[in-house]
């Protein structure tokens, strides 16, 4: 980045190049949702009775426990991409958007994995 | 000298405007979308892991978000419980629909008018639809 001509002071500003990755893998990953989250919830409005051993039991079956990490780790990452976007619209001092990078750079990485524990535990036996 | 004749248009209009069913799903997709990353997914992982925590923690969640069979407090975070999963059902299908949209105007088709206007509406009237049909199915069904 220069600073002689104007096509030169702004060259590797903008989305630095990452823009369109964000904007492939929102794409990607809501194609894994319209897949995923009916699955979850037609299961959930399906089943016989929403009592501890029925839906632990359910949860703990291979397919299911298998589409419950993935929304774990599909659906974070969508909805990171998709609240970055919003965060960027709306907070404009330095200050927040500090905040706005540690929030979404972090929090979604740490749910994610308490949800994948949480689904392992089920589906492996523990509790 | 130079200077403008008075009232002459600005461009572009930022507090002139009307609402219109683009701009309205535009604004639901983001506000349900939201809604659903931190609403949804917040209670995605309290119900995953109280299911993990075993039945004494799962009973807790059911009592706390449906249940309430203490009264006082509970009913009224049950009643509240049931207000957000409904409406995350619905958030959830207004999201995808225009979701859907959205892919539909990034291959570069429904700008037209009338059916940008049109596709709009119809993802209100899905979602509306779709949530009646899926709470219809979880209550009439023998649960709970």
């Amino acid at each position: 980045m220069g600073n002689g001509t104007s096509i030169g002071r702004v060259r590797g500003l903008g989305s630095s190049h990452h823009g369109t990755h964000h904007f492939l893998s929102s794409r990607l990953t809501a194609v894994g949702n319209l897949v995923l989250i009916p699955f979850l919830m037609v299961s959930l409005a399906l089943m016989p009775s929403h009592d501890y051993a029925t839906v632990h039991a359910w949860a703990a079956k291979p397919l299911p426990a298998t589409a419950l990490i993935l929304i774990m780790i599909n659906t974070f990452q969508h909805a990171r991409l998709g609240v970055q976007v919003m965060l960027e619209d709306y907070i404009h001092e330095e200050g927040g958007k500090i905040a706005a990078w540690l929030l979404v750079n972090i929090l979604p990485f740490a749910g994610a994995a308490f949800g994948i524990v949480s689904v392992v535990r089920i589906a492996l036996g523990g509790a | 000298m130079a200077q403008a004749p008075g009232k002459r248009p600005l461009s572009p209009h930022l507090e002139i405007w009307r609402w219109g069913p683009a701009m309205l799903v535009s604004i639901l997709h983001r506000i349900t979308g939201n809604g659903l990353a931190f609403a949804g997914l917040g209670l995605l992982l309290w119900w995953v892991s109280a299911l993990a925590g075993g039945p004494e923690s799962y009973q807790t969640f059911l009592d706390w978000v449906w249940l309430a069979p203490a009264g006082g407090l509970q009913s009224v975070t049950a009643l509240l419980g049931k207000v957000v999963l409904v409406g995350l059902t619905w958030a959830f299908f207004q999201h995808m629909a225009t979701g859907i949209r959205h892919f539909v105007l990034d291959i570069g088709a429904g700008y037209e008018l009338e059916a940008n206007a049109r596709w709009s509406s119809l993802t209100i009237l899905f979602s509306v639809a779709a949530t009646s049909v899926f709470w219809a199915v979880v209550l009439l069904h023998p649960s709970l």
